[in-house]
């Protein structure tokens, strides 16, 4: 990050109301800048290396695929009586990443908040690769995945439907309602830029290609009221999800009886939880894709403020969630519940609850200063440890759940092994080359929504 | 045309007979035209040659023998490599596929039939009946009917059948390290015969383990007779001398003993595992069991001290135990004979409190008490137990003594000895090893490897080709006991028979065809046997009383009549063993033993009771004394005795005697198999011959190195072990109570938990009051931690062996575990054994979380797992609050080993990778009787369907059956005052529940002695 640029977003923040867009933009330049990214700017050699190194590690997944589907899924560290480990910790993780998308697209929009606009495009495709990722580890973690599809009420031989009762088959149908909607939000949203790119392209290969997807939009007046009604359409879908996703998810645990899974606090402090990384999510990613394309006018301090305040906000939600849990085990006098937490503070594990303490809680209180929501690299820095800490909840709740139960005899450990470690850096390469992927192609800023803010507010600033 | 003048050099052992040359000759004549011959042997065409023809390796290995040259060097890479791929391409065996047109006698293609045999250790047989599907043998049971047995088997029983089929037995004859054949070998046999015949049998030497069967007694007898200078000694690592040297030093004469623990109200084990291991153990247990089951009312409980070195199964069911240092044993059993008034040098007592209390309860139970001496104690522990009973009038009543059992009396280490000292000083000229594997388990200031390649004829007879095997110019291939005829006599004489379930899979040979071939005899297996009854029994009615002999498993009142006996030896004149320092006591291992199941998996992975350790063998330390050597549990140390040492693994053991160490045989082996080689390490490299059982003077050094050592229950050693202790008493899991608590208040163990009422839920019950209502109960007032039902069920329900790779990460299989839970301080704890297995809750908490419904309930109240719907989420387990689910995180069936085919159970799916599975109730047999009852219009009666760990249970701790016919055991069982549920109050209502354990303490003894 160049310390110039840090000095003129630190003028532009003096002035108030703060601007959602950099001073000196006109619609034109507003398309001109972001429509090169894909179109002019062509191969820089930051995205060579970074999508090298991103294809590398996707392969290493696809790898650690195929040893799976060959050996079985005993090769990761997982047992009696942890039957869940990396698998569902990284599938509940990545679906937490992606709901900061669905946020800022849906209830954002609703709400109508516009300093959503130039970060949703970029939050919507964080989702989608999110779920994405999150999607390998259902499909790949069950013992026999080529018959995976048994989850899926479909029509069969068998007469067998999948089992109502059961949260995984909730999840099916949340995680993929959301994918699909997730997809038709973002592809929708896409359209009338699809067709910005159509028209500026130059080679003609790019026009066809973005011409093909844009559908023939002209940019009617006909064509502006039906898309505004489908993208409201859309959004108030999508809302619901935001909330029910998560929270179906949360229901996995939250129906087992296992102590430490078996409260009826999940569903909010999940889908807090959910968003808290999602943002942290976007942050990390924003961050330096502003600085490598030079996109500081569009993602501006207002932004990552606005994003840092969510997380703060979540952040304390979740440290309620911690804080209840500790309460509730202490308060119900349940000797299983108060086993589990001090199993979980004082027990094999005890290092991970700490450090989730740590990097959920304790360092996150730093977003209270103004200053420190200024200094970019700082809240960089805390969104990657609000992503581990993230983590390391899932990892405290299932494994420190399920490591000592109910029977003292069945008592276990659970050491992730190689692959678990190369299945979960693989997603993040499946992730980030689908990431680097949409950068290269598509525009990765919404130009016609910053278009639609760019009046108003140089209007006040002139 | 070759000269026939080359010398024909035939060396003694193992050569075709001479060729006839003028049969050549002959032949030659016959043949036209133009005639390719490959030797002269083929032109003979003597049997024997064709049998070499026929054979895959013709004896080429005089070649093989050469010292290697560069050409043969790369001969034999080249050979090698060759045989590797031969090798891969199985050779399907010659089989012609036809239907049963006139199918065999009692054939039924989808009803197993059982047929009475034995399982023979030590030389000691139990009665059992083994399934037979189709020819095949699938599982062993215990013989109702035997006096060994009444329907239990043990651990050892069950897991044999796996021997049986194991792929890595010997398969072939081998001659000098290269197969050979029958022939070879028989004419090798009858040429040594006849010399040694000659010379009276001078220079022949026969090696066997313990034997106790008449018909080998008969047939050495005849050798002996024919061969007077020839000699039979025995050495069975299995068999400790010191009982019967204990009783020649009390009676002046080796007689043998059992006892009827029915009778007795008080049991003072001297470092016994009377209960576990031993000729009578299956029987004890019953027994012992059979007196602790607590009537209403009134004092019924037997009360059992335990004196041990290493914590033992039977001294976890002990009202008290003492640990003691192996010396400190001694001094014990002196202190109490001297204050039971036997004329013995009394030691100062480790414990008089201890001491006085058991004299005076012994004291106060004449006649109905017994003291029980341990296998591995030394003569004079024995001796003292004799006494001590004849002082208390136990002799008859409770110890019952008989004429000795065993074949040979002089045998053990001293017979051992004997022999070594003639191998070494060369008058061996042909040794004889039937069975058991010298080289292996033989002290090793014997340096009987040594002695043994001395000898310039070396036969051994075994079911692998092991240590000794490889050393033996011939080597047989032994046939299982279940390929074979024979007898052996049971715990306390019973002659039970031996019929094969099936033909020898290896063409085995039998130590009997052996013993007959050496006395002149002829004839197969079953003839020499057979001939050798009929002459013994001389009767008309013959053939009549051996198909009813064979039909029920023993000759009939065939055990031999109580003795009357006395005691006469001076045990005043055996000096008192002194030792200092830490001690150190070598004991088989309590389940691969000597080493002789090493090669078996299921075995090898049971968790050994009370440490539940599995595939290693450990130095066990006390937590005090380990912490004083500063080592711990997984350290690698070297451990000195005299000036011999080794280097093991450390297991800190709650219970074991303070500056002790306990190490177990049979592991380190260099050739078990594939299984079993060069696991653990061979703690026989510091035992001498002096020190058999127990030494002093053991140097412990500190830490070495780090040797993970698996365990499947609490992994992190002593700081888990107290942890999980101190939970499970928190939870309830174990409910004991004392007898006196139970007189006064019955209900005891219900009162720790709490049960939910039934209105507890929102959705109307399942109605399970018509039909069948299937339940479990478990007694761990009868459970003795044995095991038993841990490998009846692996037998019964195909389940896998993974390896200690996998059980490591804590994926064993086993369906039904036993968990072992400690009370009290580390040094001297209490003991509890708990075996868990699928609680069939009627709210399943596995159910509801399937997401494909491979998990069900059946109206008849059995949790069924759909092996076929499964895909493996593993929610199932995660939500089980008993973790009893398994899961096959590879793919742990084997499906190649073909020879483990004709193991399986046809009736129960061998399950493929990616599936859950856990306990079924055993549905086959619920399914199989249920067809049965519906064929006959009737219900399934009381008794019918018998699970198979409810089975094989010596003790009978588990009971099966249909709750809702209130007229059964099962019904009976649940209304039982000490009947409780394993974690009820999650409300999953589990159709599995347990019988509260009851102590029965001495109210002396329990004032000093913590709650």
């Amino acid at each position: 990050m160049a310390p110039e640029k840090l000095e003129t977003t630190a003028t532009a923040v003096q002035t108030s109301p703060e601007p959602l867009v950099g001073p000196g933009h006109s619609y034109a330049s507003v398309t001109d800048k972001i429509s090169a990214v894909p179109l002019e700017v062509g191969w820089p050699k930051f995205w060579i290396v970074g999508f090298t190194i991103a294809f590398m590690v996707l392969m290493m997944l696809l790898g650690t695929i195929t040893w799976l589907l060959g050996k079985g899924v005993g090769v990761w560290g997982i047992n009696i009586p942890v039957g869940w480990g990396f698998d569902i910790i990284n599938f509940v993780w990545w679906i937490g990443i992606g709901h900061a998308g669905t946020l800022i697209s849906a209830i954002l929009l609703l709400l109508k908040q516009q300093w959503r606009m130039s970060i949703s495009r970029f939050a919507e495709a964080m989702t989608l690769f999110a779920v994405a990722c999150a999607f390998l580890y259902p499909t790949f973690h069950t013992g026999r995945p080529w018959l995976a599809y048994w989850l899926l009420p479909y029509p069969n031989t068998m007469s067998l439907w999948p089992q109502p009762r059961s949260p995984l088959l909730w999840d099916v149908f949340a995680v993929s309602t959301y994918g699909t909607i997730s997809l038709v939000f973002w592809y929708v949203g896409l359209i009338p830029d699809l067709a910005s790119m159509r028209d500026k392209a130059k080679s003609r290969f790019a026009q066809v290609a973005y011409g093909i997807l844009a559908l023939g939009w002209r940019g009617s007046a006909r064509h502006w009221t039906h898309y505004e009604m489908a993208a409201l359409v859309l959004a108030g879908m999508s809302t619901p999800l935001v909330l029910s996703v998560h929270t179906v998810v949360s229901f996995d645990f939250a129906v087992g009886l296992i102590p430490g899974w078996h409260a009826t606090i999940f569903p909010p402090y999940f889908v807090a939880g959910a968003i808290y990384s999602g943002f942290a999510m976007v942050l990390t990613l924003a961050i330096p894709l502003r600085s490598w394309y030079k996109l500081q006018d569009f993602i501006t301090m207002k932004h990552i403020d606005n994003m840092c305040k969510v997380m703060l906000a979540t952040g304390l939600i979740v440290a309620y969630g911690y804080a209840m849990e500790a309460f509730m085990a202490w308060y119900s006098g349940n000797i299983w519940e108060l086993f589990m937490f001090k199993n979980r503070t004082t027990g094999p594990y005890g290092w991970s609850y700490w450090s989730l303490i740590l990097f959920n809680v304790l360092v996150p209180q730093l977003l209270w200063s103004r200053k420190a929501r200024q200094n970019v690299a700082l809240v960089f820095v805390l969104s990657l440890i609000i992503n581990i800490g993230m983590w390391l909840e899932r990892f405290v709740i299932i494994v420190t759940s399920l490591n000592r139960d109910f029977l003292p005899s069945s008592w276990g450990m659970y050491y992730p092994t190689k692959f678990d470690w190369s299945m979960f850096i693989g997603s993040m390469g499946l992730f980030t080359t689908l990431l680097f992927v949409f950068v290269r192609l598509l525009p990765s800023i919404a130009m016609f929504e910053i278009r639609l803010i760019l009046p108003k507010k140089n209007k006040g600033g002139h | 045309m070759p000269s026939m003048s080359g010398n024909m050099e035939l060396p003694i052992l193992g050569q075709a007979p001479r060729l006839d040359i003028s049969a050549v000759r002959a032949r030659l004549q016959e043949k036209s035209g133009q005639e390719y011959w490959r030797g002269l042997e083929e032109l003979a065409d003597s049997p024997e040659v064709q049998d070499f023809l026929e054979n895959e390796f013709p004896q080429t290995g005089s070649d093989w023998r050469n010292p290697i040259d560069r050409r043969n060097l790369l001969r034999l890479m080249g050979a090698s490599l060759g045989l590797a791929g031969l090798t891969a391409c199985t050779r399907q065996p010659l089989e012609k596929i036809v239907p049963y047109v006139k199918p065999p006698e009692e054939f039924s293609s989808n009803t197993p039939n059982f047929y009475a045999t034995a399982q023979v250790m030590g030389g000691y047989a139990n009665g059992i009946l083994v399934e037979s599907h189709q020819g095949r043998p699938t599982k062993a049971e215990g013989n109702p009917e035997h006096p060994g047995s009444l329907g239990g088997t043990d651990v050892f029983t069950q897991a044999n059948l796996l021997t049986m089929y194991d792929p890595d037995r010997s398969q072939a004859v081998y001659h000098e390290g290269i197969i050979s054949n029958n022939t070879a070998f028989w004419a090798a046999l009858t040429v040594l015969r006849e010399r040694h015949k000659l010379a009276k049998g001078a220079g022949l030497r026969i090696l066997t383990e313990n034997i106790t069967s008449p018909s080998l007694i008969d047939f050495m007898k005849s050798i002996l007779a024919d061969m007077p200078e020839a000699k039979w000694h025995v050495w069975d690592p299995m068999v400790s001398d010191s009982a019967r040297a204990g009783a020649k030093l009390a009676f002046g004469e080796p007689v043998s003993c059992h006892y009827k623990l029915e009778t007795a109200d008080v049991i003072v084990s001297l470092d016994s595992d009377f209960l576990y291991t031993g000729p009578g153990a299956v029987r004890y247990a019953h027994d012992f069991a059979a007196r602790r089951k607590p009537a209403e009312g009134k004092p019924t409980m037997n009360r059992l001290y335990a004196v041990h070195t290493h914590p033992l199964i039977s001294s976890s069911l002990a009202d008290h135990t003492l640990a003691l240092k192996p010396s400190q044993i001694e001094a014990f059993a002196r202190s109490l004979a001297a204050k039971l008034g036997v004329a013995v040098d009394a030691a100062a007592s480790p414990n008089d409190a201890w001491t006085a209390a058991v004299a005076k309860d012994l004291e106060a139970h004449k006649g109905t008490s017994v003291v029980v001496a341990g296998d591995h104690q030394p003569a004079i522990v024995h001796a003292l137990a004799h006494a001590i009973n004849e002082k208390l009038g136990n002799a008859g009543k409770t110890v019952v003594y008989t004429e000795s059992l065993d074949g040979n009396a002089d045998a053990g280490v001293d017979s051992l000895r004997e022999l070594t000292n003639e191998m070494h000083a060369g008058k061996v000229e042909t040794l004889i090893v039937l069975s058991g594997n010298p080289v292996y388990s033989a002290p090793p200031d014997f340096k009987f490897r040594e002695a043994f390649l001395k000898v310039a004829h070396r036969i051994h007879l075994g079911l692998y080709m092991d240590e000794t095997g490889v050393l033996a110019h011939w080597h047989v291939p032994e046939a299982h006991t279940l390929e074979t005829w024979g007898d052996a006599r049971a715990y306390d004489g019973t002659v039970t028979t031996i019929q094969p379930l099936i033909d020898p899979m290896y063409g085995g040979k039998t130590a009997m065809e052996i013993l007959a071939a050496m006395a002149g005899k002829q004839g197969t297996n079953y003839q020499l046997w057979r001939r050798n009854w009929r002459d013994r029994m001389k009767s008309a009615d013959f053939d009549n009383q051996l198909q009813k002999t064979l039909h029920d498993g023993m000759w009939p009142n065939s055990a031999p009549a109580a003795k009357n006996v006395a005691v006469k030896g001076d045990l005043k004149s055996v000096p008192a063993t002194n030792a200092t320092g830490v001690e150190i006591t070598f004991r088989p291992d309590p389940t691969v033993l000597d080493g002789r199941f090493a090669n078996n998996g299921w075995l090898q992975e049971l968790p050994k009771p009370i440490s539940k350790v599995t595939w290693d063998n450990a130095f066990h330390v006390n937590p005090g004394t380990a912490e004083k050597m500063g080592v711990t549990t997984d350290d690698l140390v070297t451990v000195k005795v005299g000036n011999q040492s080794v280097k093991g693994a450390v297991w800190v053991t709650p219970g074991q005697a303070a500056d002790t160490v306990t190490v177990h045989l049979g592991y380190g082996r260099p050739r078990a198999g594939k299984v079993g080689s060069k696991i653990g390490f061979d703690a026989n490299a510091i035992r001498t011959s002096q020190t058999m059982w127990a030494a002093a003077g053991v140097d412990v050094s500190k830490p070495v190195g780090h040797y993970k050592l698996v365990s499947t229950q609490t992994h992190h050693g002593i700081k888990q072990i107290k942890d999980a202790d101190t939970e499970q008493k928190n939870r309830h899991l174990v409910r004991v109570g004392t007898q006196e608590e139970f007189l006064k208040k019955p209900e005891f163990a219900k009162e720790m938990g709490e049960d939910p009422p039934n209105a507890l839920t929102m959705y109307p019950p399942w109605d399970y009051s018509k039909g069948y209502a299937w339940g479990m109960s478990i007694d761990l007032n009868a459970c003795i931690g044995c095991s038993a039902c841990t490998i009846a069920c692996q037998a019964e329900n195909n389940i896998t062996v993974v390896g200690k790779d996998e059980v490591v990460r804590g994926r064993e299989m086993h369906w039904i575990r036993v968990d072992r839970y400690h009370k009290g301080d580390l040094d001297n704890p209490a003991a509890y054994s708990q075996p868990v297995t699928c609680m069939h809750c009627e709210n399943a908490p596995c159910e509801p979380v399937c997401p494909v419904a491979a998990t069900v309930h059946s109206e008849e109240g059995i949790n069924q797992m759909v092996y076929n719907r499964c895909v493996g989420t593993r929610y199932c387990s995660n939500n089980c609050p008993y973790k009893v689910r398994r899961f096959n995180f590879f793919l742990y069936s084997d499906w190649d080993t073909v020879s483990l085919h004709g193991l399986r159970n046809p009736e129960v799916t061998v399950r493929s990778r990616g599936v859950m599975e856990k306990c079924s109730y055993c549905i086959q047999r619920v399914n199989h009787a249920k067809i049965e009852a519906e064929k006959q219009d009737r219900t399934v009666k009381d008794g019918e369907v018998v699970t198979a760990c409810q089975q094989v249970c010596p003790t009978k701790a588990i009971m099966f059956g249909d709750m809702n016919d209130k007229q059964s055991n099962i019904a009976k069982w649940k209304a039982d005052p000490r009947n409780y549920g394993l974690l009820t109050d999650l409300n999953t209502k589990p159709r599995t529940s347990y019988l509260a354990r009851l102590q029965n303490p001495n109210p002396e003894l329990e004032k000093g002695e913590k709650g």
